[in-house]
């Protein structure tokens, strides 16, 4: 049964959450192989009229929508229809799955085998799964699932296969494709491929939307992407991608289809395998291509630890009730329904904010673990902390968390310390603990090299893994810190001084945090709920006054936007101290990177957050949106007009939200 | 003098009867004595006489569909069947009736809900009478009643609201007279009068209104007016030259088919309602009849309209077929729904009787395909007299219908035939539709025709299943409205609507439609799965005409009414986001007002408005419809 309600008030505290059961204890009990030649008969959907990849590619090349797009094509371009077709049919054959049982039991077994040795457990909620398999029968299905690693699309597969749902066919990067053999496996395995980037061209638009749409019509099988778009290196949500929403919920606004139940899944590891990748790649060193005999130099990883991880499956969401009220779908009657439209401003909204809303699920049915707590401790306090004294603060935080209705998997019935000391064990990799000390590993100097930028590059891959890991929590924190900054920024008590400055920290954010446009005062009041019911603030009519014993909490919410607050002033100082006329946007990340690296290595600044390219970009596109840059096409290149008297005024006013935190930072720790 | 002439007419129409009608100026004879409109004797005379008396109530139900004397009852073995003479059901034992409705309702016969048998007049307000109007009236000699019976029998038409209340007893606001003009200058007198004093008008015809039309508006503070024209039910004249007959227009469809037939001719149009409604309503809300393939729908059969309104009578100077002289004056009052005047007289289009009719029936095996076929058939423009196509649920509604067999040998032959169809052909009983097609035409034709269609059928999966189950289908649609009020008497509801829809939607109209019902049922508390289904009842060269069944068990609904209406205007809702039209020959009412400015757009709606204002300003004609 689909939720009506996609996104109820917030009651944290009351939010039930279903249980988890561990699946591969069950595979640690049985054999692998009979497992992977086990009986498969999946529940399909109602309506499903069997087909086969090859029928599913003759319907899509056959469908008046790609015939309308051939003709067009060809009269535009002065190419035969035919030699059109010929293409189409091409691109089809590229990005086409080719599902196979075969090769689904080679994963079911290969992937047994390789998950028992990567995790210590892999947690689903049953319940979930239940809801799925009504859901896959009434009404197509798409499953959209948070991206942190690679595992994450075998892992849905894997499950799927597991539970005798339906596979789902995963519209994956075209990278993988060159990845020989492996891209044919996962070819076979329900994955098809698409170009990252394909904005211009037509023809390809449509195979690939008609492609897509087909499945979905027929019920042929779930269609699986990620919202995000790509794999979040940060571990933070991204701002989701609209394009594929639209097309899987068009055939819905054209009446195609009666529903189509959306099924927003969180993956969360307690480990990531790509941890210190991602940081590496943060930092400016390029990803490795994705290729075969790089998976298998990866074969190393298989020998170490990952913990946990767990996979929520989120209820279904209706995407007829979530239009309703918003899409008039009777916009559509005047237009043969196979001639592609560009979707309206209003519906063009109605996905973003969908899209937005569906990436708040994935995020608050993310599983956090008691690691998450201690990195964001550990970030907080650069010289480390007494293990006692960790061990206090973790506590207080998870309290905090999970009033702020965070879903922490915390072990029931072991002591603190016990738990804390797990954690640090699973990450020694990233700390150094000596005589009761715990800090992040930042000083252990490297061998052979030391230069000063070298140290500082090492010191930032410790610090942006550990981010990695904070970052899992922001969503949790991310309202009444921005509330608590705006505290400490605004000029007054004053209700809507207040509220400026809150709304201006969260305008300025909104690339880098998943905030839906327009829900500024639900956020706002949301922080205010969240800190009133926790002591924190009492908001009163046109007030809002911090209690007594406020002091600790706001403190800490307020360092946690502050490698945010700095990353974006550094951003903001580089654009004003900038001479060069000519800066072109391949270059800005660079030179950001080397300007805050100059910075660092004058003492001037501590954050090396501010070296993250991620930060960098996000803090370009808010400068973009505010207008305070532009972009200007000259020749090939995009250049950079930065509007410095804007870029100059932003910065202030992110710097006194800061050095305001600064007295904060000072004050707490006076505290102590 | 009077007495003696209409006689004299009434003799020749016998010979015209008897279709050997040879001399043209005795011809002109009827259209003479037709001005003579207060010839009240020619009544009694048996050959003309009418089926719709001023009091309907004495031979129609009052609180139900259709005639007194014909209703399905289950009777005290359990079975079902059909009382009366009327109908070829009549007298017939319906045996799988009985299942079909309690396994497709959950329904139990043990759990009656009777409707209240007889009107509590103490309920019907007393009449608010306009003396100076009513004695003006009487001056002019127009018959007249507000007598309680009368007037409650002319304040609602068929919606299921209307029916639930008046089988509980409640009655609303009823008009406050009812007058019977037998003629087009009664007509004019009463609305110069109804100016006059301001009273407000709703005329009344078949009374066979689903959109709310005929309900008195409860803002309404005028004396309230039903003015009711079935007395005006002659055929002026019939000219054979051109193919037309000047009719007045309170006759209503059976009356007039049948008195056509006695001459020879047909004007072929048959509305589902055709045994009650009247011609003025099929111009008033655009009618359109089973037949259309070959006849058309309303606005194809005149050629003439009068139509008598606050400003004046309104019609074109001649015959012609077809006049470009601006704006078709006739879309003016072609689906008024009687918000600008009375239609009094109507030229038609005959036809002489087609020599050879013949049903049959196609079976796919599903739905898409029979919709393909319905596609490929109207392409082709070959459609039958009638295609129509049900999808399995009606189908197996159909099936519930059939009356016992009387041998052991068409048993058998039907056990055959099913297995034929199921094992043999492997259709799934639950997903196989079947189609049903009336052929009319000389003989030759006909039988080309039909193998034409079937030829057609047989590319889409197509089986021809025999004549028998295609006049049972057409059965149907005469029935269905006396099956309302079996259901009513045992806790379920129901009704119909309709649409229009290009080709490329119907197939996903249906089913989102379908669906939508059955969610909404399930919302808002249906503790019992609804009868959700649909056929494709008309096909024109750029879609078709979609007519849904919806009804469900209300047991354990605290205010059933109130939910079958948001679950119809969710339907509604969803048939206009689906491509679907507001409606296809229903009409609008005011049932369906809320859409017109969506379905017409601003401008169409104050175009129409501005037509109203300045046809009748002072809204005599206050039924409130439409705009």
């Amino acid at each position: 049964m689909a939720s009506r309600a996609l996104y109820s008030p917030r009651h944290p505290v009351l939010k039930k959450r279903d249980d988890f059961e561990d699946v591969l204890e069950e595979r640690r009990r049985s054999s692998d192989l009979r497992y992977a030649l086990r009986c498969y008969t999946p529940t399909l959907y109602k309506g499903l009229v069997p087909c086969k990849a090859s029928m599913l590619k003759t319907i899509v090349l056959q469908s008046d929508h790609l015939q309308y797009v051939i003709k067009q094509v060809s009269s535009e371009s002065g190419d035969s229809t035919e030699c059109v077709a010929e293409e189409a049919s091409l691109i089809l054959d590229e990005m086409a799955h080719r599902l196979q049982l075969s090769t689904i039991r080679f994963f079911a077994f290969t992937l047994s085998k390789a998950f028992k040795r990567l995790f210590r457990s892999v947690c689903v909620n049953e319940e979930g799964i239940q809801r799925l398999q009504q859901a896959v029968q009434e009404h197509p299905v798409v499953l959209l699932p948070s991206h942190r690693s690679y595992m994450d699309f075998l892992m849905m597969s894997y499950l799927l296969y597991m539970y005798d749902l339906p596979l789902p066919v995963i519209a994956a990067g075209m990278d993988f494709m060159s990845m020989k053999f492996v891209g044919e496996m996962l070819r076979m395995s329900g994955a098809f491929f698409i170009r990252r980037s394909f904005g211009g061209d037509k023809l390809y638009w449509a195979v690939f939307s008609e492609y897509v749409k087909t499945m979905l019509r027929n019920g042929y099988a779930p269609v699986e992407f990620f919202l995000e778009g790509t794999r979040s290196r940060t571990c933070k949500s991204l701002t989701p991608k609209t394009g594929l929403l639209n097309i899987v919920m068009e055939p819905f606004f054209k009446g195609a289809l009666f529903d189509v139940n959306l099924v927003p899944v969180s993956i969360s590891y307690e480990r990531i395998l790509e941890e210190s990748l991602y940081a590496r790649e943060l930092l400016g060193v390029p990803k490795p291509k994705e290729s075969t005999s790089g998976l298998l130099k990866a074969r190393r990883v298989l020998s170490e630890d990952y913990g946990s991880m767990h996979v929520y499956f989120g209820h279904p969401v209706s995407l007829r009730s979530l239009a309703e009220g918003k899409i008039n779908r009777s916009q559509y009657n005047l237009l043969p329904r196979y001639i592609p439209q560009k979707p309206r401003v209003d519906t063009h909204e109605f996905l973003n904010d969908a899209a937005f809303r569906l990436v708040r699920i994935q995020e608050e049915n993310m599983v956090l673990k008691p690691w998450v707590l201690i990195a964001t401790l550990l970030l907080q306090n650069p010289d480390g902390l007494e293990l006692s004294f960790l061990t206090e603060q973790t506590d207080w935080l998870r309290h905090l968390a999970l009033a702020f209705g965070a879903f922490l998997d915390w072990p029931d019935h072991e002591a603190c310390s016990e738990v804390i000391s797990c954690s640090l064990a699973l990450h020694r990799h990233l700390l150094s603990v000596s005589a009761g000390h715990v800090q992040l590993n930042v000083t252990d100097a490297p061998q052979v090299e030391t230069t000063p930028e070298e140290a500082v590059f090492h010191r930032a891959v410790v610090v942006l893994s550990c981010a990695s890991y904070r970052n899992q929590i922001l969503h949790v924190f991310l309202r009444p810190a921005l509330l608590a900054v705006a505290m400490q920024s605004a000029n007054s008590n004053r209700k809507d001084d207040v509220y400026n400055c809150f709304n201006f920290l969260r305008n300025m954010f909104s690339n880098e945090f998943i905030l839906c446009p327009g829900d500024s005062i639900q956020d706002f009041e949301e922080a205010c709920y969240l800190l009133m019911k926790h002591g924190v603030l009492q908001v009163l009519e046109h007030e809002i006054v911090m209690s007594a014993s406020g002091h600790s909490t706001l403190a800490f919410l307020c360092s946690v936007l502050d490698p945010f607050l700095q990353g974006y002033q550094v951003v903001c100082r580089y654009l004003c101290e900038e001479t060069n006329e000519n800066l072109t946007e391949k270059d800005f990340i660079p030179a950001v990177r080397s300007f805050a690296l100059k910075l660092i290595l004058a003492g001037r600044l501590k954050c090396c957050e501010a070296l993250s390219s991620d930060l960098q970009k996000n803090a370009l596109a808010a400068l973009l949106r505010l207008k305070a840059v532009r972009k200007v096409k000259v020749g090939d290149q995009v250049t950079l007009k930065v509007n410095k008297i804007a870029v100059n005024s932003l910065e202030d006013t992110l710097g006194k939200s800061n050095v305001n935190q600064n007295s904060w930072c000072s004050s707490m720790a006076m505290l102590k | 003098m009077a007495s003696n002439s209409s006689s004299s007419t009434a003799q020749q129409r016998l010979r015209i009867i008897a279709g050997h009608l040879q001399k043209r100026p005795e011809d002109e004879h009827p259209s003479v004595a037709a001005q003579e409109c207060k010839a009240e004797t020619s009544r009694s005379n048996p050959s003309s006489a009418t089926p719709v008396p001023k009091r309907r109530q004495e031979i129609m139900k009052w609180n139900g569909w259709g005639y007194s004397d014909s209703r399905f009852l289950f009777n005290k073995k359990g079975q079902a069947e059909f009382t009366g003479k009327r109908y070829r059901l009549s007298g017939l034992i319906l045996p799988s009736l009985k299942d079909w409705f309690e396994g497709t309702f959950g329904a139990n016969l043990q759990h009656k809900s009777p409707a209240t048998p007889t009107v509590n007049l103490s309920a019907v307000a007393p009449p608010d009478l306009n003396e100076p109007f009513v004695e003006d009236l009487k001056a002019a000699g127009v018959a007249m009643s507000h007598d309680p019976e009368d007037r409650v029998f002319r304040a609602h038409g068929h919606c299921l609201h209307e029916i639930f209340a008046l089988r509980e007893g409640r009655i609303g606001r009823v008009p406050d007279m009812v007058v019977w003009p037998s003629c087009h200058k009664d007509v004019e007198k009463i609305v110069e009068l109804a100016c006059k004093h301001n009273v407000c008008l709703i005329p009344y015809g078949g009374g066979t209104s689903v959109s709310s039309a005929l309900e008195c508006p409860r803002e309404e503070t005028r004396s309230i007016v039903s003015l009711d024209t079935s007395q005006m039910n002659r055929i002026l004249w019939i000219d054979e030259k051109n193919l037309t007959a000047h009719v007045e227009a309170g006759i209503i469809g059976q009356d007039l088919e049948r008195q056509l037939n006695e001459c020879g001719y047909c004007t072929g149009h048959e509305p589902d309602s055709m045994e009650f409604s009247s011609l003025g309503g099929w111009v008033a809300t655009r009618a359109s009849g089973m037949k259309k393939n070959i006849y058309g729908n309303i606005e194809e059969l005149v050629v003439h309209i009068k139509m008598v309104t606050p400003r004046g009578v309104i019609e074109k100077s001649c015959l012609g077929p077809r006049m470009s002289t601006g704006p078709d004056i006739h879309h003016f009052i072609l689906g008024s729904e009687g918000t600008l005047g009375v239609v009094t007289e109507v030229t038609l289009k005959i036809r002489p009787i087609p020599e050879y009719q013949k049903y049959g029936s196609v079976v796919f095996p599903n739905f898409q395909q029979g919709v393909a076929c319905l596609r490929e058939v109207a392409r082709q423009r070959c459609a039958p007299a009638s295609i129509r196509l049900m999808d399995n649920e009606q189908f197996q509604f159909g099936h519930a219908l059939k009356p016992q067999v009387s041998s052991i040998f068409t048993s058998f032959l039907d056990g055959l035939k099913k297995f034929y169809i199921t094992k043999f052909k492997g259709f799934d009983p639950h997903h196989l539709c079947v189609a049903t097609l009336l052929f009319e035409g000389d003989r030759g034709k006909v039988l080309q025709h039909e193998k034409q269609v079937y030829d057609i059928a047989a590319k889409f999966g197509g089986l021809a299943a025999g004549e028998d189950n295609g006049q049972r289908g057409y059965m149907l649609t005469f029935v269905i409205a006396y099956l309302r009020d079996l259901g009513m008497d045992y806790y379920v509801i129901g009704e119909s609507f309709e649409t229009s829809v290009p080709w490329d939607r119907v197939l996903d109209l249906c089913r989102n439609v379908k669906e939508r019902i059955v969610r909404e049922c399930k919302e808002r508390g249906v503790q019992f799965p609804p009868l959700s289904t649909c056929r494709v009842t008309q096909t024109y060269d750029a879609g078709a005409c979609v007519y849904f069944y919806f009804a469900f068990n209300y047991r354990g609904l605290s205010d059933p009414v109130h939910v079958y209406e948001q679950v119809e205007h969710a339907a509604r809702e969803e048939i206009l986001a689906n491509g679907g039209s507001l409606s296809h020959h229903h009409g609008v009412g005011k049932l369906r007002k809320e859409w017109m400015k969506e379905s017409v757009s601003s401008v169409g709606l104050g175009m129409l408005k501005s037509v109203k204002e300045y046809v009748d300003p002072q809204n005599v004609f206050g039924n409130r419809n439409l705009l």
